[in-house]
């Protein structure tokens, strides 16, 4: 018997975490020189809509809702491949309503947690877990892999739709494979298009084309790629959606586009996104958790760990001292 | 030399100074090479035009031939066993038995190429079967066809195989047929039609599966619905390579078809009579009736040997633009991937 669905009270703050934030942690972004290399990673405001924070290093969009909802809870997870264990005894929570990020250097880990999130550490021989993951509750390794997967859905480092027309792309995504022919038959071209229009206006897509949905999906640009494939993933109704450092395959303006994108979609799905980029990480997340060579070294809303890093470890990391 | 001012406004000028330029578009000249490295270079070069001669030789040779001594009669007309050329008749049983045998050939051996690729690559478990597998494949690549045909007429004479051929008066079973034939011809394409697909399978970089599995699709719609689909044109162009290798063959045909003059039905059914019946291919004819056959209708053997040659010919080209294009990109298109580019 899987135990009853757990919902953590909106207000409540999570167990595993740091002290809550101050008020006003929208009112102070970092001050970063203008000359200085951060500025040359900065998204060209002038080509974005005016009415967005694109700063750079001011996060985008509104605070997040008060109405956060606990969906996935990672209690003292340890991830292995083969004899090393590449994620040691990690702690966090997954909440709609907010974005997380992972942040550390390569080799921390952040990624095999990311996808132990969907079980797609298991399509590597010799990975091992141990520790709980839940969604809802309910150990991971307990619901049926290929329903957990629509519910925690994924996106790739590399945008990499398959070759199929954008509107297939979508489509596949909706099919379900395992229904019977029956019902499968049913669900024809026609049947599916609302959704498909629906799943590419959520990824803001649609509008760029929404004139020829049998366009091959690998003409499109690196960015419309990259923003097709979260709509595949946001076709199937996920409940949680993993990023794995969407933007590092694009340019500064695709990246801008998704990380509006990402900020919009927080109210509906819990987002985890991995991020190399500190500056996308202060744009886009509420809550960033550091970690390095596989431990957890400090997890806390994005301005307080950004801010007043309390461990010296993440001090050195944010400021550039390694990684 | 003075310094333009550096303004923004300013346009460069389309050439840099005359005196800026470095050395002029000088191109490497094999005269100034040392002598060794001439030598070389010209007896590469030397074989580069060999074999251009020697290919459009044969094939101008083979078209002036067989031009001549094709017409459309012959090719709908059967042959006759005859002493004297002129009433020997036509190739259309050669031609019929070519398409026959290597369509049976390819219909066996694409699904079971294709479904072995998927193992190899997509599976590949266990490990010792998947290597055997591996070597069995390439030991059959590798294998002379007269062993195969040798081997397979021994296996096909076997009373539980005689409802594939014929069976004899005595009792014997024959073991030569289309479809006996076309089996043993299944195994000299099967490695083809395997070496590309698999290729291609191996090519998909894997976070395009894990893609497929993260939208909550199993292995084998992820085989059936992505990579399948995306290695279409590869399988396509081994399955060319591989009719072409049939094509081509003629111990098999010699020994498991029984190189016969004409199609030669066994039983009353009329497709199945043939399927088990014997018969001719172009390369069968082309060996009777060359100079160094017993059919001494040489006029006819060119004519042959030229619709063999085309139809050899066409396949290759059909199986290079396989290769190469398509609508998804062909065979390649995970290099249309963004980040690839």
């Amino acid at each position: 018997m899987p135990p009853p669905v757990r919902r953590i009270a909106p207000t409540g703050r999570p167990t595993v975490v740091m002290p809550p934030s101050n008020g006003n942690r929208h009112d102070s972004p970092t001050v970063i020189d203008p000359d200085s290399a951060d500025a040359l990673t900065t998204p060209i405001p002038a080509l974005l809509s005016p009415s967005t924070e694109t700063d750079g290093h001011r996060r985008l969009g509104r605070p997040p809702s008060t109405e956060t909802l606990e969906r996935m809870r990672i209690e003292s997870v340890w991830l292995a491949y083969g004899e090393r264990w590449v994620v040691r005894d990690v702690s966090l929570p997954v909440r709609r309503g907010e974005v997380l990020a992972l942040i550390g250097a390569s080799g921390s880990g952040k990624t095999t947690l990311l996808r132990s999130l969907n079980r797609l550490t298991e399509v590597t021989a010799g990975a091992a877990r141990a520790g709980r993951i839940t969604l809802d509750g309910r150990e991971i390794g307990e619901i049926e892999v290929n329903s957990l997967r629509r519910r925690v859905s994924m996106v790739f480092q590399q945008p990499n739709p398959f070759p199929m027309s954008v509107r297939e792309n979508v489509a596949y995504a909706l099919r379900e494979e395992h229904a019977p022919r029956r019902a499968r038959k049913r669900r024809s071209r026609a049947d599916l298009e609302p959704a498909v229009i629906d799943a590419l206006r959520r990824a803001g897509l649609y509008e760029e084309v929404a004139g020829d949905l049998d366009h091959p999906a690998l003409r499109l640009s690196g960015g419309q790629q990259q923003r097709l494939c979260i709509a595949r993933a946001l076709a199937v109704e996920p409940e949680v959606l993993l990023l794995d450092e969407p933007c590092s395959a694009l340019d500064p303006i695709s990246t801008a586009t998704i990380e509006q994108l990402i900020v919009g979609l927080r109210e509906s799905v819990a987002i985890v996104i991995v991020t190399h980029n500190l500056q996308q990480a202060m744009r886009v997340a509420d809550h960033v958790a550091f970690m390095h060579l596989g431990e957890l070294v400090e997890y806390g809303p994005s301005t307080q760990l950004f801010d007043r890093p309390r461990e010296q470890r993440t001090r050195d990391y944010v400021s550039g001292a390694f990684g | 030399m003075s310094r333009a001012p550096l303004t923004a406004s300013a346009s460069p000028p389309l050439a840099p100074p005359a005196g800026a330029i470095l050395a002029g578009r000088r191109r490497d000249r094999v005269g100034s090479w040392p002598l060794l490295d001439r030598l070389a270079f010209g007896l590469c070069w030397a074989v580069g035009v060999g074999l251009c001669v020697v290919t459009l030789a044969m094939v101008g040779f083979m078209l002036v031939k067989g031009v001549s001594y094709l017409s459309l009669s012959l090719l709908v007309t059967h042959p006759n066993a005859a002493p004297d050329q002129a009433r020997s008749g036509g190739i259309l049983d050669p031609i019929e038995g070519t398409l026959l045998l290597t369509a049976i050939g390819i219909a066996i051996a694409a699904p079971l190429g294709v479904a072995v690729a998927v193992w190899l690559s997509e599976h590949k478990r266990p490990a010792w079967l998947a290597r055997a597998v591996e070597s069995s494949i390439e030991m059959i690549a590798g294998a002379p066809s007269v062993l195969l045909a040798f081997f397979g007429l021994i296996l096909f004479a076997r009373p539980a195989l005689a409802f594939l051929s014929q069976t004899s008066a005595g009792g014997s079973v024959f073991g030569k047929s289309f479809l006996t034939a076309g089996a043993i011809m299944s195994l000299i394409a099967l490695p083809l039609v395997v070496a590309s697909t698999r290729e291609a399978l191996t090519q998909i970089p894997s976070h395009a599966r894990e893609a497929s599995y993260a939208l909550g699709k199993t292995k084998v719609t992820t085989i059936r619905r992505v990579l399948l689909p995306s290695v279409r044109s590869n399988i396509a162009s081994g399955m060319t390579l591989g009719m072409g290798r049939i094509i081509g063959d003629t111990a098999i045909v010699v020994i498991l078809l029984g190189a016969t003059l004409r199609l030669e039905g066994a039983g009353a059914t009329p497709l199945l009579s043939t399927l088990r019946g014997t018969g001719v291919t172009l390369t069968s004819y082309v060996l009777s009736n060359s100079p160094a056959g017993e059919g001494n209708a040489h006029e006819k053997a060119y004519a042959a040997a030229f619709v063999l040659l085309v139809l050899v010919l066409v396949l290759n080209v059909l199986a290079l633009r396989f290769g190469s294009a398509g609508t998804n990109g062909g065979g390649r298109w995970w290099r249309r991937l963004a980040w690839t580019r």
